[in-house]
């Protein structure tokens, strides 16, 4: 053996992991080695790869349970982490920590997406004083995280444990990708909880990928397999550009999977009953193009990237289909989070809305509805990408701001001829403006009052009155609304704005 | 026992199936009232009920028990 076959053998070595029988494991519960997952996510053909021979004179220790390295994702640059399972469970040690800072820091100077591939049962207790409390050590990663925030798409994907203060590396992108019955994510393991605070649980109640993905809101995609949390992180980053100077690739455009002449047909007249937001959706983007992101998580608002006319736009959708498509504090959530994420990387937003307004009621007023719904309306309003409000039914009180509505910058607000815009709707307004006056009333004149009261009020928001103040800027018949999204995202590409010179806002949490 | 809960606060509005009908899951089993949209709630599992633990017009919170499933 010559030193170049020297060198190459010492390398073959290291990237077979960790000792057999763990590698054996991996593979026996159907999950993929950390260079088979590697190998499906990049491009074929180009990668390097840093600190390789960390640790290397501790035997058994491969590369010190993590690659670094940089490749490539349809032919765009990225950088990467992944932690080895294998390698002492993917632990953290020195070495680990200090790979992951540098290889954040190359993504922050080639200004490229960073991918988090997480499968590590955290810190390695033993080691602590050299990877936890300093300078560069394992807050720095977060630290990092935080400072690579909408400069360069961070993406999660979840493949195994992420424990203690490893939770902090998902928490911390923009997406998380967790596949079920391996990943998950908790502070304090079944275990310690039963020690500390005497709760028995387990570990998929507490920390496991579909609690998250339903309930927490710390998981954005749930998927079955390893192969699907990859195949799922190109498709995903195929909607965002490298960085947020640049705007995402416009890819050719495909007419939608379902015919936008039959629009007019599933929104139904009556403002009271439900429908289901996505048969509207796939009319009028392009077909396949839908990613949902959050499906599982406050369902009453839907949130998502697409492309009309191969434009990448990010959707907020009102879903009437459950819980009347009200606003509560996850969606709430769930909607500050999206709208951020595409305005950070140059994504145009559209709204959606069909929305009665925010739950009311003590529950939700103790959970603090009105600051949650205050951070919603926050984030509308600081998003200066191009933003085009839908109103598609009814949209009553801050729902209406909360959607988008003309006073939140919208470039444009459309109507279709079913919108429906007021304070409120016309039973709840005739209630409160005529009470006293409805009561002294009896029977047959009461109904009367009420009813022509009612249709008062439903002359007083005319759509067509609304559209000759000018609170709307088109009323758009249906089948007419795909072309009409066409040709204004496209108007709208150029468009420039600069917020007041400032630190930063206060925003409501 | 499984149970279906209230997903929101509101009012029952129509109670579409009493003890003993077997339900399918994701069939329509009470339609709710709040914020004067129509709310469908539907059964989650195949199953047969066991018990209608409300009645129409009665106010349900989030959370509150409607039907017990077997």
């Amino acid at each position: 053996m010559n030193a170049d076959e020297e060198i190459l053998a010492k390398i073959e070595q290291i990237k077979q992991g960790g000792p057999e029988r763990y590698r054996e494991r991996v593979t026996a519960e159907g999950r993929l080695m950390v260079r088979e997952r590697l190998a499906r996510l990049l491009d074929p053909g180009f990668g390097v790869e840093d600190g390789i021979f960390a640790d290397a004179t501790d035997e058994g220790n491969a590369a010190d349970a993590v690659i670094t390295g940089i490749g490539k994702i349809h032919g765009r640059t990225i950088c990467y982490m992944a932690n080895d399972a294998t390698v002492k469970a993917g632990s953290w040690g020195p070495k680990t920590v200090e790979k992951i800072l540098r290889i954040q820091e190359t993504a922050a100077n080639l200004r490229v997406p960073m991918l988090y591939l997480v499968d590590s049962a955290g810190a390695r207790i033993t080691h602590q004083v050299d990877m936890f409390p300093g300078r560069r050590h394992a807050g720095r990663i977060f630290y990092n995280e935080v400072m690579l925030s909408g400069l360069v798409p961070q993406i999660c994907l979840l493949f195994g444990p992420s424990a203690a203060g490893g939770a902090y590396i998902p928490a911390f992108c923009d997406i998380v990708v967790m596949v079920e019955g391996h990943a998950s994510m908790y502070l304090g393991s079944p275990r310690m909880a039963e020690m500390v605070i005497g709760e028995k649980s387990t570990l998929e109640e507490m920390g496991g990928a579909r609690m998250h993905c339903e309930v927490s809101g710390c998981g954005d995609l749930l998927v079955q397999r390893d192969e699907e949390a990859i195949d799922a992180a190109r498709r995903y980053l195929q909607y965002f550009p490298d960085h947020c100077d640049n705007h995402p690739e416009i890819m050719p455009a495909t007419d939608p999977a379902k015919n936008p002449q039959e629009l007019a047909q599933i929104i139904p007249s009556n403002q009271n009953v439900p429908f289901d937001m996505l048969d509207l959706i796939e009319r009028i983007v392009d077909a396949h193009s839908f990613l949902e992101i959050k499906a599982l998580f406050a369902k009453e608002l839907i949130t998502g990237l697409a492309r009309i006319g191969g434009r990448t736009v990010g959707i907020v959708a009102s879903q009437p289909k459950v819980k009347g498509g009200v606003l509560f504090v996850d969606s709430a959530d769930k909607a500050t989070r999206f709208i951020a994420l595409c305005d950070a990387f140059n994504i145009p937003l559209l709204f959606l809305a069909d929305v009665p307004g925010f739950m009311i009621g003590s529950k939700v007023e103790r959970q603090g509805i009105i600051r949650h719904g205050a951070k919603m309306i926050y984030a509308v309003s600081e998003a200066t990408v191009p933003k085009i409000s839908v109103i598609v039914r009814k949209v009553y009180g801050a729902g209406l701001y909360a959607m988008c509505g003309p006073a939140f910058n919208a470039d444009a607000t459309l109507a279709l001829p079913t919108a429906y815009i007021a304070v409120m709707g016309p039973e709840a307004a005739v209630n409160a403006v005529y009470y006293n006056k409805i009561i002294e009333l009896q029977g047959e004149e009461r109904e009367r009052f009420v009813r022509e009261r009612r249709e008062e009020y439903r002359r007083d928001i005319d759509l067509y009155k609304l559209a000759s103040h000018l609170i709307v800027d088109a009323i758009v018949p249906p089948s007419r609304l795909r072309e009409e999204l066409m040709s204004r995202f496209a108007a709208y590409a150029s468009k420039q704005v600069t917020s007041p010179r400032k630190r930063h806002g206060v925003m409501p949490v | 026992m499984h149970v279906i809960a209230s997903p929101m606060a509101g009012t029952v509005s129509r109670l579409l199936v009493q003890t003993g009908d077997v339900v399918t899951s994701g069939q329509d089993v009470v339609i709710l009232e709040s914020m004067k949209m129509e709310i469908a709630v539907q059964a989650d599992v195949d199953a047969r009920v066991k018990a209608v633990k409300v009645s129409e017009g009665v106010f349900v919170d989030e959370g509150s028990i409607l039907l017990e499933l077997e």
